[in-house]
Order: C-alpha cells, then structure tokens, then sequence
C-alpha cells in the first residue's frame, strides 16, 4: 500500500519516491466547502516547508496550502481548475494539486501517519 | 380561491408582464430594462441627425442593442430596486468588524451647509479659511484621539488608508536605507485580509503568526516570528495588528510587544477598524502603535457601504510625520495653509486628487463636536456593553469559543459548532435570519476558527431592538436542536429570490444578460 503522510494544517501527502504528491485531506474539504477556485504553483518553484503554494477557495473563504517539505515542484494538476470535483479524488486518482521532488526525504519523518492524523482531528476544537 | 393560491396566481401574472404600479399588491420583483414590454420606445423623439459620424464604432445606435424607454418607466426601475437596498436605515444591521452605526442627520444637515456643500478644491486657500479650519480641527481630535501626533486626511477609505500608513512606513526605512534588507510584514491568522494584502502590495513578504487557544496574539509567538530569520529580526519592517483583534478580544500584550518590535528597528501599524471599541478610553499610541488608520465611516459615523464615500484618515508618531503623504493642513498664526510636497520634502508624495473626502471631514467632526470627549467615551462603552449583552445572553445557545475568558469588545463570537451537530451550519443560520427579517451578521470571519459568527450590535440600537435579534437567535437555535435541518436548508422562503447555489454561481458566472 502506497504511503501517506499528513501535516497538521491538513496536507496529505502521497510518497512516490524522492516525490511528493501534495493535496489537502477531506477534514479541510469539508470545513472549506465546495471549491470554487484553485490557483496552481509555478513547475520549478522552489519551496521551503512551510511555504504556501497553491490556494483553494470556497464560497466561504480562500486558504493558502503549505509545502510539507523542502523541495522544487516539479508538476501542478492542469487539469484541476477545470474540474474542481476532482479535490475529493484519492490523490494519486486526480485529487492531487502538486508534485513536489523532495530535497531531503528524512523531512518526512515529521509528517503524521494515517491513525495519528486521525487521532489529531478528532482532538481539535 | 385561497389567498396563497391568488398571490401564487399573481406571481405568475407579474412574472409575465411588466411589474409595474397597477398590479396586485406590492412586489419586490424588477424585471431588466430591456425586458420592458416596450423597450423599443424612447421617451423623447428627435430628429435623425444628418452628416454626423457615429461614435458608436460604425454601428447605428439602434443595433447596440441599448434598451429605450421613456424617463420616467427608467427612472422608477432604478428608484424601485433603490427601495431593496437592506441599510442601517432600514432597519438592525449587525455586521462585525464593520460598525454599521446610525449616522446622525445633525452631520447631513453640516454638511449641506452651502459654505461647505458648494466650495471647489481649487479655490484659493484664503477663500476656504473655515474648510481648512474644519479639517484642521479633525486633524486635532483624531491626534488626541489616538495620541499620534501627524494626522493626514486624504485616504479615501480604510484600505487605501491601511496603503498611506504602510508607505509611510516603507518611506522611512528607504530614508534610513534599510528598505532592502527589511522585507518581512508579520500579520497574526486573526488579521482583517487587507493587512496582508497592503503588505504584498507595498512589496513585502507577509509572514503569519499564529493565536493561541485564547484568541489572542502572545509574546512567544510574537517572538518566534521576529527572530525566525535574523537573531535581532533585523529583516522585519512592520507589524499589522488590529486592536481590539477580529475575535472581538483586545490585545493584552500590545506594549510588550511593541517594545521588542522597536528595538529589532521595525514599526507598528494598527487595523483602526476596530476603533470603535476603544474611542476615548485608549490612545492607541500609548500601547506602542507608530500608525494607523481610522475609519470615518465606521467610528465617526459618516455614510458607509454604498452610500459612501469612505474615509480612511491616518495618525502617525512625530517621527513619521514627515514621511506620510500631503497635503495636510497647518495653522500658520492665524492662517490656514495646506501642506504640499514644497512644505515637507521628504514626504512619499500624494495618494489623492485633492484633499481627501471632505464632506465627510465635516460630518466626523460634526460627530465629535455633537457627542464631546465624555459622550465620545460613551460610544465606546455603549458599544461594548451592547455586545456583550448579546454574548451573555447566546453564549448558552450558541458555542461561544471565548466567552469563559470574560467581556468581549464590541464585536461577539459565536460558532456553529453546537447546531452543526443536527445539520446546520453558519450559513443556514444566516439565511434563516433572512428569512425573520434581519440583516445577517458576518459569516466565516475571521478564518482562523471554524464556522465564525461575528455580531456587532453597536451603540445605537435600543435595547428593543437587540432584544428582538436574541429572541430570533434563541429560536434559530432552538429549531436546530429540534431537528429541522430540512428545512433550514431551505431558507429563506419567503424572499423573491431563494436560496442560491452560491457554488454555481462562482463556478459557472452568467456574466452578461443572455
């Protein structure tokens, strides 16, 4: 089964290699809503983790999504501005907004596996 | 037949033929001017022009498609849907952040007045003595307001204040060589958007920082971010900060703060949007601020939201009066003088035609004038004791994420958080005070917590009428509890235009008609 990482601002995070498939987990759909908008990073944007690079708007409000590691984004979902339903995709299904290649893999380590992700949410408000 | 049957019956009437006086009852519908039943007929007939090139790009204007109706059927579609226009007027409005307060006629009939309604901007300055005496006399209360000595009039509204405060800013760090090497802006998650976006606008990188559980920014937090990147944060060019904050929480740690900021040799701007809380009571300069904007329209009660225009006046320290824009008005002995480019000339310049919004120049001082400083103060407290009225009397209803910490400000909290259990959130709760009658309050703001509702009653609503807004609350509240999901995701019912898929709207516009 293929890995997946979280961050605590609701990154998920699909491991493919030295590359990361970067997307946002269905607690941030379902607090932001139905899409209406998403811009895209630049291929070739160097980021640090914790850098924003790409945005997803809803009726309700825009939030920024935050690189999970150090790295160059190498591809953005074209595809997605188009077809916004495909944020509810599995992430290596459609759902994913950028492919980030990773400078440092040992980053991911800082990430949350699925149960303590899980265990994160239920903890919030 | 029933009278539901015969309004239904006479909705399809009305929908059919032009809404006009003459039909059954009084309808809040309009159609377009160009679905007139006789849209094709002019008011006035003239003579076609002979030998006289079209301006209309070589079409005839007949082809253009513009609809041609008399004056007055034009005149009375634009004055009906005027009639739609929900305002403070009308009726409760409470809309956190924004202060939609009452705007006393006192200021419309000053205003009017011909000395001041009928002069010209480009009148010399001896024919204008007493408007120039208005506006330096605004300049005094809003220096003493705030206890910020340099106060420039002319941004038009609170944004373009927010961009002459952070200018002034980015003017003195150019005038001290330092604007290349201080690139940072710090903002706290509980920011209004503008202050993120002025700072991207004057070309600075915004970085965030986060507030604890209490809804408020902390000196930990605030010190993480302005040693992130340089040990003496000497990278950092400014602080925005909103006091009291969008949790309608006022910032304790401010002085603090500030301290710090000032000696990493950054500068502190402050939201003013909020000012209404702290009118008379606070002097923002004395918790550190270096500039702010103060929002006329809002605190000083002169026309807001569509009736406009803003005005978004900043107040500065002594040492960055120098560097905000002109003109502004001095008193030379007896004479009254605006400030220009030749008066000061390390100014950043001029970000106005003219001198600012002056008609509301008089309407705010008219306020100030008509309350004094002892009813100024009152304003605020009003102010406050008005939200936390309401956040005393919800707080059982509604979940109130800061409540148990004590007094709000003038703006209350509340979430969805307790009626999301049953299936409704925050926008059926608004669109079911539409459907009783009210004005929603501000909806998903601020951000940072899940759900928002951010009610800000003011000073001016009588306690009837609060008392009218909490008992619709407590029934919202009490129809969520009871299991209606249903049909709160059905309001409103009773308005011309139903719920709106507000998703398809922004995901497919209809841009032009047809």
């Amino acid at each position: 089964m293929a890995e997946m990482k979280y961050t605590k601002d609701h990154e998920c995070v699909y491991v493919d290699g030295d590359v990361v498939w970067v997307g946002i987990t269905d607690y941030a759909r379902e607090a932001l809503g139905d899409l209406v908008y998403v811009e895209l990073p630049e291929i070739g944007k160097s980021l640090t983790k914790g850098d924003d690079f790409a945005v997803v708007e809803s009726v309700k409000t825009a939030a920024e999504v935050y690189s999970p590691v150090d790295g160059d984004v190498i591809e953005a979902n074209d595809n997605m501005p188009d077809d916004l339903e495909l944020i509810t995709k599995p992430l290596n299904d459609g759902g994913w907004i950028a492919k980030i290649k990773m400078s440092d893999t040992a980053q991911l380590d800082d990430l949350m596996d699925e149960s303590a992700y899980k265990e994160y949410v239920e903890n919030l408000d | 037949m029933s009278a539901e049957k015969n309004s239904q019956q006479s909705a399809i009437e009305l929908t059919q033929h032009d809404m006009t006086d003459g039909n059954i009852g009084l309808h809040y519908e309009e159609n377009l001017l160009w679905e007139k039943e006789r849209a094709d007929h002019p008011g006035v007939d003239l003579p076609e022009p002979q030998n006289l090139a079209l301006r209309t790009g070589g079409k005839p204007r007949g082809d253009i498609g513009l609809p041609q109706v008399s004056e007055p059927q034009a005149l009375r579609h634009f004055v009906r849907m005027s009639t739609w226009n929900y305002s403070i007027d009308h009726g409760f409005f409470p809309l956190g952040s924004c202060t939609m307060k009452h705007n006393p006629r006192l200021n419309e009939k000053l205003a009017r007045l011909p000395g001041f309604a009928h002069i010209h901007p480009m009148q010399d300055e001896s024919t204008v003595q007493g408007a120039l005496a208005v506006m330096h006399d605004l300049q005094h209360w809003l220096a003493e307001l705030t206890n910020l000595p340099g106060v420039c009039l002319s941004p038009a509204a609170g944004a373009h204040g927010e961009l002459a405060g952070m200018m002034t800013i980015r003017r003195a760090h150019e005038q001290k060589g330092e604007n290349k090497k201080r690139r940072i802006v710090l903002t706290p998650d509980s920011a209004h958007g503008t202050n993120p976006a002025t700072a991207t606008t004057c070309g600075y990188e915004v970085r965030n920082m986060p507030t604890k559980e209490n809804g408020m920014l902390t000196v930990a937090a605030f010190k993480e971010a302005l040693y992130k990147t340089d040990p003496d944060g000497a990278d950092i060019a400014a602080m925005m900060v909103t006091n009291p904050n969008t949790c309608g929480l006022f910032e304790k740690d401010m002085v603090e703060i500030a301290d710090l900021l000032h000696e990493a040799g950054a500068y502190f701007y402050c939201d003013g949007a909020n000012f209404n809380a702290l009118v008379g009571k606070v002097r923002p300069g004395d918790f550190g601020v270096d500039v702010m904007h103060i929002n006329l329209h809002k605190t000083f009660s002169t026309p807001h939201g569509g009736g406009g225009p803003g005005s978004g006046p900043i107040c500065c320290t002594e040492e960055l009066a120098k560097y905000m824009p002109v003109p502004t008005v001095i008193k030379q002995g007896d004479v009254y003088k605006l400030e220009t480019e030749g008066d000061r000339p390390e100014t950043l310049g001029r970000l106005k035609g003219y001198h600012g919004q002056f008609g509301m120049h008089v309407r705010a001082l008219s306020y100030m004038l008509s309350h004094g400083a002892d009813g100024l103060q009152r304003v605020s407290e009003d102010a406050v004791l008005n939200a936390n009225y309401i956040l005393a009397s919800l707080k059982d209803d509604y979940h109130a994420p800061f409540a148990h910490q004590g007094p709000c400000m003038h703006e209350a909290l509340l979430t969805d958080k307790i009626q999301k259990e049953n299936g409704v959130t925050t926008l059926d709760i608004a669109k079911a005070l539409v459907e009783h009658g009210f004005h929603p309050m501000t909806v998903y703001f601020p951000i940072h917590i899940a759900g928002t509702m951010l009610i800000e009653p003011t000073e001016t609503e009588s306690k009837d009428s609060i008392d009218r807004f909490i008992t619709v609350m407590k029934d919202i509240a009490n129809g969520a509890k009871a299991g209606k999901a249903d049909e709160f995701h059905s309001y409103p019912q009773s308005t011309p235009r139903k719920r709106l898929d507000e998703v398809k709207a922004a995901r497919q516009p209809v841009l032009r008609w047809r």
